[in-house]
């Protein structure tokens, strides 16, 4: 298995840390006929707007786009569920043919009928853009004619990666940007950009927030409401995790409404103390914020640090394989792994920029492999010759690494608890704890192969 | 509640689906593919398709699903797939090594009108098909029928490209299991040896999406029906086809091809549908049914006889592909149960012909859709309710909304295990149906029962 080739067109896309020079391509095109574990634009698009819980979201093409994407993500809500269906106009060979906006018009206008949505996203999938639909035409009569806003979400699959996908669910959520009364908002508020609400991470977030006296004006989008979007532009900071999908709606937003915004990350204890301290820090004419922020750190380390300790000293020298979308996120990872004694020996990302991956290598130790879109054979490949014990990836990645007896992690849309925040901080070093740790791995070997039994 | 948006009140729906009870076709051939041993699947289309497909295959079967994809950026939309088929077959076969490509396309490389053919046939030109390696294709275009015309496509494929005739018949025959679990596939299998049957089944996903943990990963499992094999069908006596929409095509095409005849049946789950098949098997073969077999129905029958009084008229709704429901409706008849609402997401008109004269002599009326979705289903449950819901994972809304047991069967099941080590085919496949069934309706007796007719014994 060690001695697999790679990809020659691969191998700019592979750095082992203490290598010179370091000149890493990335944000690259996948090259055709690798085992990619990527995504498409339309991907990109949905996952970014599917949590705005009151919203229409119908899926323009054949129904597979709709059916993948039918309440994958465990972005949770709070009050509406409509995002939690699966609208589909589901294009047959007719309208191949003849198009489709007939089919949209009538989909729509029924839908809204019905449903009375607050707004609605019309995802074009790749086929809208080889045929031709005028999807923003159809939507800008059914919003004139319904008098809600109605937005085309240009995510034709091929039209680039799956960031060109968050690209362009930034531009839907811009055009209700600035829409909506800001009456009533005080100095003191952010927007929490970047975060989605799985297994409930955005109401922990929001919740340290209302403890440092900072006001939330929207989360975009975990848990989101289309009129919170709408009044977005009050707030006075933008408050960015996870860069890949909300950055450029914070550029956005800052170019046109003046709102400054600072990057966070909420994974592991380093980070999220540092992400309160940085907006604390911002409105520093209200020193109340930092005296409350502080204290609250104190309590939530207190709380979990114990604890912490008892996993480290468990799970100390551990090695670790890393294989995420956004690489942001896998900084944040390499500090929780320290924090519990373990070492990262592979870190990779399916949409990491070169920036980015100079900051993988700066954090990492000697050797460790730095990888722009792996496939699962580089990534089996790595985890035997480096010796992981724990994998952190996504849904397809699970069954690689347990086929291969390593434990794993899902940092990705099926984590089930929550992982942000100091008390993520101890989920997720339970589940750490429990998977590296855990006896299945021991059960591989027969009584023949020298086993102990009973 | 999950599903409150869903009216009691039905209205014809033309432009719109909700809730769909099908996917598109691609994944149903990259499913048929995995069935055949060291062989890729690969995505002609955007890189979005193969990871959707992925995922939806290793969520159901826990299992990696290995594929890969053409990666179309705008310019290939534009100017067609050509340079990205040939590159990716030699990347392929380069490091992947597999024995075969098998192409599946998409809705982006149906529409620019990608010739798979013509463009597998330059990659060998130029060398990049190594001796002794093949690419296959099918033609998969996602606006056209769903995830089981996708697997019978790809069947056909495998028949298109690999089925010879020397001329010297063989005493095997053919089997194509349809759309069914690798548990399935490999109690098809066991039946076939106990009866004594010479066959070939393709394609054959047990091994492949079913296989053991060994601390190895390994691209290609053991499994899967060999190109050998494959070569070998069009000598074969005959062709059994188990489901029309999954199997009928390629079955057809051995018989239309090579002449092998063929013979079409219902998928064997439940106890006529699976009566059939062996009947079947023992008149193609001129055997008599071995004991062991008898044996097995006839503990199924003693199931059934021994809790009669449980099924009796119980109301079920289905959803899921034709050939399964078509199946589970017999098998929920013979249990004398009433199979109410039935549903499949799949088009095609024999689907409603065949439940409907299944049906014809029933007291009561049924609602039976092709191309209808789960939203359809629901409210038909609303305006008739039932005691038993059976269908795949997403059915769970249904069944917590309205409080109906549930019982899972299909593709996909993401919050299950079991279903690709247990088969339901067969005769072993029925007596568990029937376990799962009775647990559901007893479970329901004990919890919904007043404590004071709260039964030990049932």
């Amino acid at each position: 298995m060690s001695n697999i080739s790679i990809l020659k067109e691969r191998e700019k896309q592979i750095y082992h840390k203490g290598e010179e020079p370091f000149d890493m391509v990335c944000e690259t095109k996948s090259t055709a006929g690798a085992v990619s574990q990527r995504a498409c634009v339309f991907c990109g698009s949905r996952v970014v707007l599917y949590p705005v819980a009151d919203a229409l979201h119908l899926v323009h093409g054949p129904i597979g786009c709709a059916a993948y994407t039918w309440d994958i993500r465990g972005a949770l809500s709070s009050g509406p569920e409509l995002h939690r269906k699966s609208f589909s106009t589901d294009l047959r060979e007719r309208q191949i043919i003849f198009g489709g906006e007939k089919q949209l018009y009538h989909a729509l206008a029924a839908l809204i009928d019905k449903h009375e949505p607050k707004a609605a996203f019309v995802y074009a999938t790749c086929i809208v853009g080889i045929i031709g639909d005028d999807v923003d035409a159809v939507c800008r009569k059914v919003s004139s004619e319904k008098g809600i806003p109605v937005i085309p979400v240009h995510s034709e699959g091929f039209k680039g990666t799956k960031k060109d996908g968050y690209k362009a669910a930034c531009d839907a959520l811009f055009t209700l940007i600035g829409t909506g009364s800001i009456e009533g908002i005080g100095p003191n508020s952010i927007n929490i950009l970047g975060e989605f609400n799985i297994g409930g991470e955005a109401w922990m977030i929001e919740e340290y927030y209302k403890k440092m006296g900072v006001e939330v004006v929207s989360i975009m989008t975990g848990d989101s409401r289309v009129e919170k979007i709408k009044r977005s532009h009050g707030a006075r900071l933008n408050v960015v995790q996870c860069s890949g999908s909300m950055l450029q709606l914070a550029q956005m937003m800052e170019k046109k409404f003046g709102i400054p915004y600072i990057r966070v990350s909420y994974f592991g204890m380093e980070d999220t103390a540092r992400a309160l301290y940085d907006v604390a820090s911002h409105f520093h004419d209200n020193t109340d914020i930092m005296d409350r922020t502080k204290a609250l750190v104190k309590e939530e380390v207190d709380k979990i640090y114990p604890d912490i300790q008892v996993f480290k000293s468990y799970l100390k020298g551990k090695r670790a394989a890393i294989y995420v979308g956004g690489a942001f996120k896998a900084f944040s990872l390499i500090k929780a792994l320290k924090a519990l004694g373990m070492t990262t020996i592979l870190a990779g990302s399916q949409t990491g920029n070169s920036e980015d991956y100079e900051i993988l290598r700066d954090m990492c130790d000697d050797g460790t492999v730095i990888l722009d879109d792996a496939n699962p054979l580089e990534l089996s490949k790595y985890i035997v010759e480096k010796k992981a014990d724990l994998f952190i990836g996504g849904v397809k990645e699970r069954p690689v690494a347990y086929k291969m007896g390593v434990g794993f992690c899902d940092h990705n849309h099926e984590r089930k608890t929550p992982l942000a925040g100091f008390q993520g901080m101890y989920n997720f070093a339970k589940e750490v704890y429990g998977t590296v740790k855990s006896p299945v791995w021991s059960l591989l070997k027969r009584p023949e192969d020298g086993t102990k039994t009973v | 509640m999950l599903l409150k948006h869903t009216p009691v009140e039905i209205m014809e729906r033309k432009a719109l689906v909700i809730n769909p009870a099908k996917t598109c076709q691609p994944v149903g051939a990259m499913y048929a593919a995995l069935g055949i041993h060291a062989c890729m699947p690969h995505s002609h289309g955007s890189q979005g398709c193969c990871s959707y497909h992925r995922s939806a295959l290793t969520r159901h079967y826990k299992e990696p699903a290995m594929a890969t994809t053409s990666s179309f950026t705008e310019g290939s939309s534009v100017f067609g797939g050509q340079a990205n088929l040939v590159q990716a077959i030699d990347n392929i076969f380069t490091i992947y090594e597999p024995d075969i490509i098998a192409v599946h396309t998409t809705c982006l490389s149906e529409t620019i009108g990608d010739d798979i053919t013509q463009i597998s046939r330059k990659a060998k030109d130029e060398g990049k098909v190594p001796e002794g390696k093949y690419v296959i294709h099918a033609n998969t275009p996602s606006y056209i029928g769903s995830h089981v015309t996708g697997f019978a496509n790809m069947c056909k494929g495998m028949v298109d490209y690999f089925s010879e005739k020397t001329g010297v018949k063989t005493n095997r025959f053919n089997i194509i299991p349809g759309y069914v679990e690798p548990s399935d596939m490999e109690e098809i299998k066991r039946l076939l040896s106990l009866m004594g049957v010479e066959f070939i089944m393709f394609p054959d996903t047990s091994g492949v999406l079913n296989g053991p943990m060994t601390g190895r990963f390994s691209m290609y499992p053991d499994g899967g029906v060999t190109v050998e094999q494959l070569k070998q069908t069009g000598d074969s006596m005959g062709t059994l086809a188990l489901g029309e929409t999954a199997s009928s095509l390629a079955a057809k095409t051995l018989d239309t091809k090579f002449k092998v005849p063929c013979e079409m049946l219902e998928l064997p789950i439940g106890l006529s549908c699976t009566d059939a098949f062996i009947d079947t098997l023992r008149k193609a073969a001129g055997i008599t049914v071995p004991d062991a077999i008898t044996y097995e129905r006839g503990q199924m029958v003693d199931v059934i006889t021994d809790m009669h009084q449980y099924f009796y008229g119980k109301k079920v709704a289905l959803f899921g592909d034709p050939d399964q429901l078509i199946s589970l409706t017999q098998f929920f008849l013979d249990l004398d149960m009433k199979p109410v609402h039935i549903v499949t997401g799949t088009p095609g008109k024999r689907f409603e012909k065949v439940i409907r004269s299944m049906t014809a002599d029933l007291p009561y009326n049924i609602n039976v859709r092709e191309s209808g979705d789960t939203f359809l289903l629901h409210q038909w449950i609303k305006n008739e309710p039932v005691d038993l819901l059976v269908g795949n994972t997403y059915g769970k809304y249904i069944a917590r909304d309205e409080d109906i047991p549930f019982l899972r069967h299909g593709f996909p099941i993401v919050d299950r295990v079991g279903h690709s080590y247990f088969p339901t085919v067969g005769y072993k496949g029925g007596l568990r149906l029937l376990e799962k069934v009775l647990d559901l309706l007893l479970d329901r007796i004990d919890r919904d029962a007043k404590e004071e007719s709260f039964e030990l014994v049932l």
